[in-house]
């Protein structure tokens, strides 16, 4: 890192300049993964608890849950900028800081790719690394751009599941994270007619005739193996149970429209339109 | 029950300066506990930073300003406010019900509020820009106090007939209440995206951590009302535990002692329910605590229970504050996980003492 005589001095002084903050708190867990794609990790000081990616950013002390934050426990790591995720808060806490002079950047939230390029892009602007937050923009363009041109003909049905605990299927519907993905690897959406993730019933999984059926990938006991999921009545009718068509990304790699956008646009899109099998 | 019973009998006397030694003693608690609450925090600047500062007629420093005066202070504040008026509602609900186990949320408060808080959480978007705008993050605070308020008033409705308010109606009716409550709930949790969930589980998991003053401002007169409304119960409360009869043959005004009790419960706890969330514990463990140590008589339990109430909160906050720091562990647990098994090891010590 470049800095002059002047500029080192300008950082030790009580009012931080934004550009030339080392003391970053990133909350959001795509705003941390953005941090470190730009390889500006290091100038991190402290995390929210849904920065989980890359195993780095684990290792910093967390100030709890985005929307539930602490305003003694963020201004203890004394940071000199905070990178915010949208709905970050609550408010008190926000106003606490904003009375402490603590510089704050809010990155706006979104599910499209151009969205994930104007969060790169205010990171990077935020972090005075403007070149670097281009490039990499240009970079999950351009994965997206490589990954919608090996999409072949067809539209699979495709039906995420988020859990399935004890039975119940919670199931994305409009207006999620989960859509937007499998809209950008060419599929679509299984369901609609509501907003979120909900529960369903076994009829709904039914009635949306999913070619596909779309899960997170994760330890434990929310793991189901494809035998017992098809052995489900729900399940076994719909046109995913011929060929047993399931697909497990990791959660925060599929959801989390960060840097790795591009990356999970292309894994999906090969799962999805790939050899069937 | 039993501490209860016994109350009014020949021992209510015998404990009377164990009472007062017992103010005294909770009253230097609260001090300590006030004083290190100021110490205490995610960051390591101490209040001597403040003090020394305006001693020296220098200006503040900014951070030590922010988390002193305003993180630390209002949030001894209303630590101190809400401990004090959950735990002396209490002691009314208890000696109005005559049975140890109620607690404030016997009347519904709790319950409403929850709903208020819920639905301020989810529908709030929906309100027309002008009003959201007009409360902003008062919103939810004061849907929870609207909520706590309008359920006391619906019981206390249902409860009264010809002028007599039923107290075993209002019991069973805030069970009714409750179950009504929690289906509304229900839908809203149906209906919450996966923000509003986290915000509404937090919510029901309580914090100080919103302690702002002018939070603390608003609902402030509300818990001071109940918190010196409370001692003039006192009297009528011991007579009652003799049971609603005698104590009308004693000349006490069952209906209008039944009234003010409901507003003073109604307004404290409204009010802390309102700016903290669901705490529990706090108003049944503590008057119980003192009543198996001081005695049942209701005006030193009153004060005691107002200095115990506040302590033990202030304690509590100080551990959610530091304990998972820089984040912070919701309140509602910490209460519960101390709250719990400490009440369980009084009762089984007593249970040995009195050979039930």
């Amino acid at each position: 890192m470049k800095l002059s005589t002047f500029a080192f001095a300008a950082a030790l002084t009580v009012t931080p300049v934004a550009g030339l903050a080392d003391r970053v708190l990133s909350i959001g867990g795509s705003v941390t993964e953005i941090v470190y794609a730009l390889g500006e990790g290091d100038r991190l000081v402290a995390r929210d608890s849904t920065s989980n990616f890359p195993a780095e950013a684990v290792e910093l002390p967390d100030v709890g849950y985005i929307r539930q934050l602490s305003a003694e426990g963020v201004l203890s790591v004394a940071p000199d900028l905070i990178l915010m995720e949208g709905g970050a808060g609550p408010a008190e806490t926000i106003d606490l800081l904003r009375e402490a002079e603590i510089p704050m950047v809010e990155v706006a939230d979104g599910y499209t790719p151009e969205a994930v390029e104007d969060k790169i892009r205010a990171v990077a602007k935020a972090l005075n690394v403007r070149d670097k937050g281009e490039a990499l923009a240009a970079e999950v363009r351009a994965q997206i751009a490589e990954a919608r041109a090996t999409v072949s003909e067809g539209v699979p049905r495709v039906l995420f599941v988020l859990s399935q605990a004890s039975g119940r299927i919670m199931a994305a519907g409009e207006g999620t994270s989960a859509e937007a993905i499998i809209e950008l690897a060419g599929g679509e959406n299984a369901l609609t007619g509501f907003q979120g993730y909900k529960q369903i019933s076994e009829e709904a999984v039914m009635a949306a005739a999913p070619d596909v059926i779309l899960m997170m990938d994760r330890e434990g006991d929310h793991a189901v193996a494809n035998d017992e999921l098809f052995s489900q009545p729900a399940f076994a009718s719909t046109p995913a149970a011929e060929g047993e068509r399931v697909v497990r990304m990791d959660g925060l790699l599929l959801l989390g429209f960060g840097p790795r956008v591009g990356e999970a646009v292309s894994q999906l899109a090969a799962a999805l339109h790939g050899d069937e099998g | 029950m039993v501490a209860m019973t016994e109350s009014t009998g020949q021992s209510a006397g015998d404990r009377q300066p164990l009472a007062r030694h017992a103010t005294l003693a909770l009253l230097v608690l609260l001090l300590m506990v006030s004083v290190a609450s100021l110490f205490v925090g995610a960051t390591g600047i101490s209040p001597m930073e403040v003090i020394g500062a305006v001693l020296a007629g220098e200006p503040i420093e900014t951070s030590a300003r922010v988390v002193i005066l305003d993180i630390r202070l209002p949030r001894l504040a209303m630590g101190a406010l809400v401990g004090a008026s959950l735990a002396v509602a209490g002691v009314v609900m208890q000696g109005l019900f005559r049975n140890p186990l109620a607690d404030p949320g016997i009347v519904g408060v709790s319950a409403g509020a929850g709903l208020g808080a819920i639905t301020a959480i989810v529908l709030g978007g929906l309100l027309p820009s002008t009003v959201g705008a007009a409360l902003g993050y008062a919103l939810v605070p004061v849907a929870a106090f609207v909520g706590g308020g309008v359920s006391v008033v619906l019981l206390y409705i249902v409860s009264t007939r010809n002028g007599q308010t039923s107290v075993a109606t209002m019991l069973l009716a805030g069970i009714a209440l409750s179950a009504m409550v929690s289906a509304v709930s229900g839908v809203m949790i149906y209906l919450a995206d996966d923000a509003q969930l986290r915000d509404l589980t937090f919510w029901g998991l309580g914090s100080l951590a919103g302690a702002t003053w002018s939070k603390l401002l608003a609902a402030m007169p509300l818990m001071v009302l109940g918190l010196l409304g409370a001692p003039l119960l006192a009297r009528s409360l011991d007579t009652l535990a003799l049971g609603e009869i005698a104590a009308q043959h004693m000349g006490i005004d069952i209906q209008r002692m039944k009234r003010l009790a409901v507003v003073i419960v109604a307004a404290s706890v409204g009010a802390a329910v309102a700016v903290s969330g669901g705490i529990g514990f706090v108003g049944i463990v503590v008057p119980h605590l003192l009543r198996l140590m001081t005695g049942p008589s209701h005006a030193p339990l009153i004060l005691n229970s107002a200095l115990l109430g506040a302590s033990i909160l202030l304690l509590a906050d100080m551990i959610s504050r530091v304990i998972v720091a820089p984040a912070e562990l919701p309140i509602g647990i910490i209460m519960a996980l101390i709250g719990g098994p400490f009440f369980l090891w009084v009762l089984i010590k007593r249970r040995g003492f009195a050979g039930v």
